[in-house]
Parts: C-alpha cells; sequence; structure tokens
C-alpha cells in the first residue's frame, strides 16, 4: 500500500514535471544563432507613465552604484530621489549569467553587452526599445545607434550605454618589464607561473583568437568571434597551454581585486573598475595592449515583461543621462555612449583618453559578440564554430 | 495521518530530484539559452564519452575519500576523548565547541582558509610553508568544514557503548589497540558510516570551496554551477551523475548492513 503510494506520487510528479518546464513554450525551432533571425513579436511600449515605485536592475558591476562600495560613488539614490522608483540591483559576472538570470522574469532592465543582447531578443526576453520615449537618445554617439549588437532589422533594442575594451593589469613591482602585449599572459605566461589570471567564460576564447591573429598570421583569422575549426582549435590549443600557467579564473571581479590585492595573481585580463578598486592596496597598473583587444558595447535593454516597465524606461534613459552616464564612465572606466557626458566629467580630458568620440577607434576593438555556424567575418566557404562549441572548449580548457 | 507528509516529501524531495532528472533529458539552444522539450539522451552520452568529466569525477571522488578519511582520522580522538575521557561537564563543553562553528556562514569559514593558504599568507608566514591554492587546500578546507558532521556521529555512538565492554576487554587482557579494533570499531561502525554519508555526500555536492581555494581546477560541483548558465540541461545530468555516485555509495553502505543499526 505504502509503496503503490508512493509509486502514484512519483508519476504523477513526472507528468506534472513533463507538462511544466523552464522555457516559455513550444514555439517552433528556429535555427539557433542563424543570421537574420527573426524575433519573437514582443510589444513595445508607447508611453512611459508614472514610475511603478520600485525597479530590478540586472547590471554589470559598477554601472548601478548606490555608495555601498564607495560612499563617493552614488548615482542610484539620485535616481530614487527624482522619479521615486527604489532601485533593487543584482550584479551579474558574465554575459551567460545574465541571460540565465532574465530568464527568471525577475528583472526590469539589464546592461547587455555584445555576446548578451542578441541572444536575449532571439529569446524573446527583451522588448524592442521605444528610442523616442529616452530623452536623451538624440545625444548618443552616432555610431553606437543601429548597430549589428544592439538592433534588428533597424528597430533599437535598447539604450547605448557605453563601451571599452578589456585591459592588461599587472603588478608593478614584479612584472617587469611593464608588458605592452598579451604575449605577458600567452607566450610569456610562464615566466609569472601560477600568478597568471583569465577571464572565467568561453568568450574569453576570443582573447586568445585575436591575439593568434596578430602572432599567427597564416591561420587568416579576421574576426576572433568568426572562427572555422582550424583557427578554433589553434586558439584552444594556446588557452590550453595557458592554462599551466593560470593560478586562477575569474568571473566574479571582487575575486580578481582579493587576488590582485593579496599578490597571488600578478598579471591577466581585466577592466578598469577592477584596477581602480584594486590599486589602494597593491601597486597595479593597465594597459591597453597594442595590438588591440576585445571590448565590450553595452545596452540598457527592458525586459519583455517587465513587472515595472516605466520604471525600467526611467532607468535607461536615466542612466545615459549626461551627469549619471557621465559618472558611471569614469568609475567603470570607459567611454560614454552620451557624447553630452563629456563636458560632465570630472577630468576634462577623460573622454579624450577614453576616445569616446573617435568613431575610428571606437571600430578597432573587437566587441564581444556571439559566435554563431555562419562566419561573422562574412565567410561563406566554411562552417565557424558557435558558442555551444566555445562553451564545450572552454570547460575543457580548464580541465 | 501519512498523506500530508507523503506529499511534502514527495513535492519537496523526490520532486526536485525527478525535475532534475527530466530536465537532463531536454536540450538547450546555445543562442537563446531556451530549453527545448525534446527527449534526448544526448547529455548523458557526452558525459560518458568527453574523458573532461571522467577527469573531473575520478578528481572529485578521490578529494571526498580523502576529505572522509582526514576527517575520520581527527574525529576518533576528538570523540573518544569526549564520550570516554573527559567529565560530563568538559564533555558537553567540547559537543558545544564542535556545534559552534556551524553557526558561523560556511562562506567565512571558506574565505578564512583562502587567508591561510594564499601566497604569502598565515600559513606560510608561520610555518614557512603553504600548500598554495589547489587541491590540497581544498581538502584542508572542506575536512575542516565538515568535521563537526563526523564527530557527532562517532562521539554519540561512543557515548552508547558502555564501559563496562572496555574494562571487560582490558580483564581479559586486551591491549588498547586490540580493545579499538575487537569491540570499539566494530560497534561504533555504523556511527563512522554515517558521518562518512555527510561528508561524502557534502564534497561531492560541493562547488564553492574550490573555486575559492581550488585554484584553477575543477570539482562536480563547480562544473554544474558554471554549466547551470550555461546548457542547463547538460548540467542537471552533471548533478544527475553525483546523485548516482552517491546512490551508489548508499547501496554499498546497505549491504554492509550499517544502516540497520543507525
Amino acid at each position: 500500500m505504502k509503496r503503490s503510494t508512493i509509486g502514484v506520487t512519483m508519476s504523477v510528479l513526472a507528468l506534472t514535471l513533463a507538462g511544466c518546464g523552464t522555457s516559455s513554450g513550444s514555439k517552433s525551432e528556429s535555427t539557433p544563432g542563424s543570421e537574420g533571425f527573426t524575433p519573437p513579436e514582443v510589444p513595445m511600449q508607447k508611453t512611459v507613465g508614472k514610475g511603478e515605485g520600485a525597479v530590478n536592475i540586472l547590471a554589470w558591476p559598477g554601472y548601478a552604484e548606490d555608495g555601498s562600495n564607495d560612499k563617493t560613488v552614488d548615482w542610484v539614490t539620485p535616481f530614487e530621489k527624482k522619479t521615486g522608483c527604489q532601485a533593487e540591483v543584482k550584479y551579474f559576472g558574465t554575459s551567460d549569467e545574465a541571460v540565465s538570470l532574465m530568464k527568471t522574469g525577475d528583472y526590469d532592465v539589464v546592461s547587455a553587452s555584445g555576446d548578451a543582447s542578441l541572444r536575449l531578443v532571439a529569446g524573446g526576453d527583451v522588448a524592442p526599445f521605444n528610442t523616442e520615449l529616452a530623452t536623451n537618445y538624440a545625444d548618443v554617439a552616432p555610431f553606437l545607434k543601429d548597430k549589428s549588437w544592439n538592433s534588428v532589422d533597424g528597430q533599437m533594442y535598447g539604450m547605448p550605454h557605453g563601451w571599452g575594451a578589456n585591459l592588461l593589469m599587472y603588478n608593478t613591482k614584479i612584472v617587469k618589464p611593464a608588458p605592452t602585449s598579451w604575449s605577458a599572459v600567452f607566450d610569456d605566461a610562464s615566466k609569472y607561473k601560477g600568478k597568471v589570471t583569465a577571464y572565467d567564460s568561453p568568450i574569453y576564447i576570443a582573447d586568445a583568437a585575436l591575439y593568434l591573429m596578430d602572432t599567427q598570421r597564416d591561420l587568416g583569422i579576421k574576426d576572433p568571434y568568426a572562427l572555422d575549426q582550424k583557427q578554433f582549435d589553434a586558439a584552444v590549443a594556446l588557452l590550453k597551454k595557458q592554462r599551466q600557467n593560470v593560478g586562477e579564473y575569474w568571473s566574479d571581479y571582487t575575486k580578481e581585486v582579493s587576488a590582485f590585492k593579496a599578490g597571488s595573481t600578478v598579471v591577466g585580463t581585466t577592466w578598469q573598475v577592477i584596477a581602480n578598486l584594486t590599486k589602494d592596496a597593491a601597486p597595479v597598473k593597465t594597459v591597453f595592449p597594442e595590438t588591440g583587444s576585445t571590448g565590450w558595447s553595452d545596452t540598457w535593454m527592458v525586459a519583455a515583461e517587465a513587472e515595472h516597465p516605466n520604471c525600467a524606461y526611467l532607468w535607461a534613459d536615466y542612466i545615459v543621462s549626461p551627469e549619471a552616464n557621465a559618472q558611471v564612465a569614469e568609475y567603470f572606466g570607459e567611454a560614454p555612449a552620451n557624447l553630452k557626458a563629456c563636458k560632465e566629467t570630472s577630468d576634462k580630458s577623460f573622454c579624450d583618453g577614453y576616445h569616446a568620440e573617435d568613431a575610428a577607434y571606437a571600430a578597432k576593438i573587437h566587441y564581444w559578440s556571439t559566435p554563431i555556424t555562419q562566419c561573422l567575418d562574412g565567410r561563406t566557404d566554411v562552417k565557424c564554430t558557435d558558442y555551444a562549441a566555445w562553451t564545450k572548449a572552454w570547460q575543457e580548457i580548464k580541465g | 495521518m501519512l498523506g500530508a507528509p507523503l506529499v511534502w516529501l514527495g513535492v519537496v524531495y523526490v520532486g526536485s530530484l525527478a525535475a532534475l532528472l527530466v530536465t537532463s533529458l531536454w536540450v538547450q539552444d546555445s543562442f537563446t539559452s531556451e530549453v527545448f522539450r525534446t527527449w534526448t539522451l544526448a547529455n548523458f552520452r557526452e558525459l560518458l564519452s568527453e574523458p573532461l568529466y571522467r577527469t573531473v569525477l575520478l578528481r572529485t571522488l578521490l578529494i571526498a575519500v580523502l576529505v572522509t578519511l582526514v576527517d575520520l582520522a581527527l574525529a576518533l580522538p576528538i570523540a573518544f576523548f569526549m564520550a570516554k575521557v573527559a567529565r560530563p561537564r568538559t564533555a558537553r563543553l567540547l559537543v558545544v565547541s564542535c556545534l559552534m562553528p556551524l553557526w558561523a556562514s560556511y562562506l567565512v569559514k571558506a574565505y578564512a582558509w583562502r587567508l591561510l593558504v594564499i601566497d604569502n599568507g598565515v600559513l606560510e608566514s608561520t610555518f614557512g610553508a603553504s600548500p598554495g591554492f589547489g587541491i590540497t587546500a581544498v581538502v584542508l578546507t572542506l575536512s575542516y568544514l565538515w568535521l563537526p558532521y563526523m564527530i557527532l556521529p562517532i562521539y554519540s555512538g561512543l557515548d552508547r557503548l558502555p564501559d563496562s565492554l572496555l574494562e571487560a576487554s582490558e580483564d581479559c587482557g586486551a591491549r588498547p589497540w586490540r580493545t579499538f579494533a575487537s569491540v570499539v570499531w566494530p560497534s561504533i561502525l555504523p556511527s563512522v558510516v554515517a558521518g562518512s554519508i555527510f561528508t561524502f555526500s557534502l564534497t561531492l555536492g560541493d562547488y564553492i570551496t574550490i573555486k575559492i581555494v581550488g585554484g584553477a581546477s575543477q570539482m562536480l560541483g563547480s562544473l554544474v554551477y558554471d554549466q547551470q548558465s550555461l546548457n542547463l540541461p547538460l548540467a542537471a545530468a552533471i548533478a544527475t551523475f553525483s546523485v548516482a555516485v552517491m546512490g551508489i555509495y548508499l547501496l554499498l553502505v546497505r549491504r554492509t548492513g550499517a544502516l540497520d543499526q543507525l
């Protein structure tokens, strides 16, 4: 009797579970990552009404500071005072984390990099962005509008926020002479065996590809996100070699801060904000390697089923307003999207340093984007490796 | 009367396990992260065919065995002292101090170990040497974290063992070692097994310690953690892996009959 009850309970459960699931429905299977995919129909907001009193923000670390990390760094509180939207901020460490967190439906607005934005659009997790509802959109640098990573078929999916490059950070007391290229973490990494770090995400494979683009020209890599099998294998082999010298990988920014402070890591890829948080406790410097770098161009996107859509729009508009955009850009160490922000920075030469108005420079950074089977560099004679392959390879590299 | 608890057990416990198993049979679109409910064994095929997962599974098992052995070696003398040597008052104090670390957050303790084993950290400045980040540090940290779970069952096992048995053994001329091997060990074996289930299963599922003190290496738990945002069904399949390992372990334990005496 007892046994059969359990059996019944279990089979009932199994049936219920088969009926409900993590995905929103059995919509027709589109080819994953096909170029010119049709985003699912998601209505665009027509007006922005009064704030709902709260907003759930999913952001890169440093994008929504409320003074809890540093009392002088606070642009969330003025937003709350102005709009009455109480901000609840959650930081994420990788784009994959952002995509999976957006799937929970708990967030109203997200700062998505190029390797997350299109995945969110294709997954129907974010809504088309009504640029007329954002007063600051007009001041956004033209070279950030209607780009492949933030729009589909001419429809913007968010508010451009800022852009920048991944940098090489090193401990000036230990790493001598000062490194100028990524070889410090690849071919010369053995000099600092066990004290090298790398970003813990499959997208880091692009950093190796970028290095090979310059050092092994015969591979013919044109775009570090468009790798055919042979190019991909070379990048993976390089990373497996690097793995011998890596002490720790980081995806949580606080982990890299603590590793550099303690000296257990002395050289590796970083964001400027991490260097800013570290430099008081350890002698670190960052360098933009001469051969270029991977980087990000971020967009604030509004969730398709946002619980607080008005506050989400108010936030996306506020954070790209000249004052707030300038504060974020200076704190995080990136070029602000709003060109008027350049007049609001405390360091007047800030925007020149980050080439914020320089479209040609912006074009030189290899922005994170999601690798797909169709080569992003336009080659049609070969198939490129997609993100699934990158993901798999990344775990193998770590071993 | 049985109904309500049974439903509770079914929904909360068996239900979540069933959800895990069911999810592991689905596939995820790597581009949109959307999970498709098409039934396939592909995830399990990948687990078996990729050498990576075998390596990580073996590494995790090795760590779990080492942690269990270290904890056993530490817990036996402590529990014996608490149960048979110390006065009741001291014994109670010792039990409380064994429980004390459980009141502190797991993360705090793991980060404390990070500061101990880090280069130029406490261990190095005190003893001149430190294992550094890696498997050794993981074994040490996990042994520390799970030690109370080993001490307490052994203590209660020893507590139930009548002193007269030890005296009888001594009267019959057995030396301490013989008494331990023939009298103490057989009677506390169920407690040891209970403790080892804790240390073994907790290690098998741990994903935080390896991230904090493990350097660049991976365990089953951290694979699941990393995969849950990349490929949820595969993460579920890997998790099923450790459930299976634990199931086998429990079956083996049951065969020894140790569970019947608990």
